[in-house]
């Protein structure tokens, strides 16, 4: 690196605020991106999933308890979703 | 293109796929800006070594205004086109575009301080970045107030398009009120009066602060799709857990 | 009666006999201007210098303290339902509800503004250039003021979000407006180009600005 002069502070610093700045951007964004994936992952471990996700309806560990009916239970969601989007 | 990108799904396949080649991306343009910066880049005749900071501050400046662009034509799309990632697109670039032109604000000023002898002049440009800040700040702020995504995603997209109508006027006011400002360098019709061998290093930051922006913009928008679909899903939850209960 | 002018006429009265609402503003200018010489000390020359730019950014505040009413009780019992269905655009609704608040606050703000420029040792001559120029700025801080009332509306802590978005749109109106009043008194060179821009800013603003109002009304009526 060569010498920088009277003024090597600001430069490094100017340098040093633009990198942790962005860095922690950056780390916020990919903690937030973590988690949401997490909580969607646990989600659908319980066996909630979006009505597009085709896959053959897995019994509803905490829903479908006490209800056996499993067409009625699964179309409700469906039709929520709809609505609001 | 664009259109085709509307299925969410089909959006989040993309963002698996281009996250790792812009990622690798961003780490050669960084290393190879920060290297020329430092080691290839001469001292200005006029500033010495200082002008170094350009090579993060003006890239900062030119992505905070470029953010804003971002912002702006997306809330044409969720206003006129109603595509559905529209306001994902806006409301994952305010906190980035707020990011840079804080970056852009404060190595600005630690290049005032040699430069002018003080940490802060109201300068046209740096006043302008301010309010430019402010705007972001408003932008975001929105975004938390209002509960419901759909009238948040409209509000600010409304806030977006005042703002980038007032953007030129405030700029405007801004260089009357401080005629005092040097004339824009890079920029200019009759070509850059910056010497080539500034400007290598500088547009090498620029390409890597871009592809910086393009990375966190979308895992950012990737973050707020699975937030939307998370949201949803513990809504049905909910009202399910009522139903099943009721 | 026009349907337009009945409204106009409504939104007038109803801020007029609801009392405190314009006394509050005026009441804040006030306050504002008196306790700033505290933080700058007495000297006369000191306050006559910054006397204009100090009475806008108190007049811009004052204005933004009423802001957040130009729709808040008509949203709250469905009067603005009905008028959003009824025969005028809900642009004019929106323009005519600015203007009224124009009237009521924009107004007696500025007319209010000499008497506090003598606190501040405004000299005499530069009063009737002062009061011109706040009569015509302040259009542009109502008609903006709406499109942030209209954004915030029915959201918790509105008066204050109400604020940040919109205090930064008025650096224009800010800059030209007290040029022009202290170009009256220090030079150098014409007041009249910077308050030829203010009254621009002033007109675009009446045009533009209820067209975005109505837009953000829509999404909270919704």
């Amino acid at each position: 690196m060569p010498d920088l002069g009277p003024h090597a502070a600001f430069i490094i610093g100017a340098y040093a605020v633009a990198f942790v700045m962005l860095g922690v951007l950056t780390l916020v964004t990919v903690a937030n991106d973590r988690k949401q994936r997490r909580i969607l992952i646990e989600l659908e471990r319980k066996g909630i999933r979006r009505r597009s996700a085709a896959k053959p309806p897995t019994p509803r560990v905490k829903m479908t308890k006490s209800k056996p009916e499993k067409a009625g239970a699964k179309r409700k969601p469906a039709r929520a979703r709809k609505t609001r989007s | 293109m664009i259109m085709s990108l509307a299925n969410p799904t089909r959006f989040l396949s993309l963002v698996s796929a281009v996250v790792p080649w812009l990622t690798a991306l961003v780490v050669i343009l960084l290393g190879t800006g920060l290297y020329l910066a430092f080691f290839v880049s001469p001292p200005d005749y006029q500033q010495g070594e200082t002008v170094r900071i350009m090579y993060v501050h003006v890239p900062a400046a030119w992505l905070a205004m470029g953010c804003y662009l971002v912002i702006a034509i997306a809330a044409l799309g969720t206003l006129i086109w109603r595509h559905p990632l529209a306001d994902v697109a806006a409301k994952a670039a305010a906190p980035i575009g707020a990011t840079f032109t804080f970056v852009a604000l404060v190595t600005g000023s630690l290049w005032g301080k040699p430069m002018w002898g003080t940490y802060w002049v109201w300068d046209a440009r740096l006043t302008s970045m301010l309010v430019l800040f402010l705007l972001y700040l408003g932008l975001i702020a929105l975004w938390q107030a209002i509960e419901e995504p759909g009238r948040a995603g409209r509000a600010a997209a409304i806030l977006a398009l005042v703002g980038a109508i007032n953007i030129p006027i405030i700029k405007f006011s801004v260089n009357w009120w401080n005629t005092l400002h040097q004339p824009a360098s890079v920029l200019r019709v009759d070509g850059p009066s910056i010497d080539p061998a500034l400007l290598t290093p500088l547009f090498v930051m620029g390409a890597a602060f871009a592809a910086l922006f393009m990375l966190l913009h979308l895992l950012a928008m990737r973050t707020e799709i699975l937030r939307r679909r998370v949201r949803a899903l513990q809504q049905t939850q909910v009202e399910h857990a009522v139903l099943v209960g009721a | 009666m026009s349907p337009a002018l009945a409204l106009l006429v409504r939104d007038v009265k109803l801020a007029w006999r609801e009392g405190g609402a314009i006394g509050v503003a005026l009441g804040f200018y006030l306050v504002v201007v008196a306790i700033m010489p505290f933080g700058l000390g007495p000297d006369l020359n000191l306050l006559a210098h910054i006397a204009p730019g100090m009475l806008w950014v108190a007049l811009l505040l004052a204005a933004l303290l009423s802001a957040d009413r130009i729709f808040h009780n008509d949203y709250e019992d469905g009067t603005l339902d009905v008028l959003a269905t009824g025969p005028q655009s809900l642009p004019m609704v929106a323009a005519i509800k600015s203007l009224a608040h124009w009237l009521t606050t924009g107004i007696p703000l500025a007319l209010m503004a000499p008497v506090l420029g003598l606190l501040l040792n405004l000299p005499l001559d530069a009063m009737p250039l002062l009061v011109l120029t706040m009569l015509a700025g302040t259009p542009a801080v109502s008609f903006v003021a709406a499109i942030g009332a209209s954004l915030t509306l029915g959201l918790r802590r509105s008066g204050l979000l109400l604020a940040l978005l919109v205090l930064p749109l008025y650096v224009p109106v800010l800059i030209f407006g007290v040029s022009t009043a202290s170009m009256a008194i220090v030079g150098p060179g014409s007041p009249w180009p910077p308050f030829l821009m203010l009254c621009a800013i002033s007109l675009a603003s009446i045009v533009l600005a209820p067209l975005a109002a109505a837009a953000a009304l829509r999404t909270a009526m919704r």
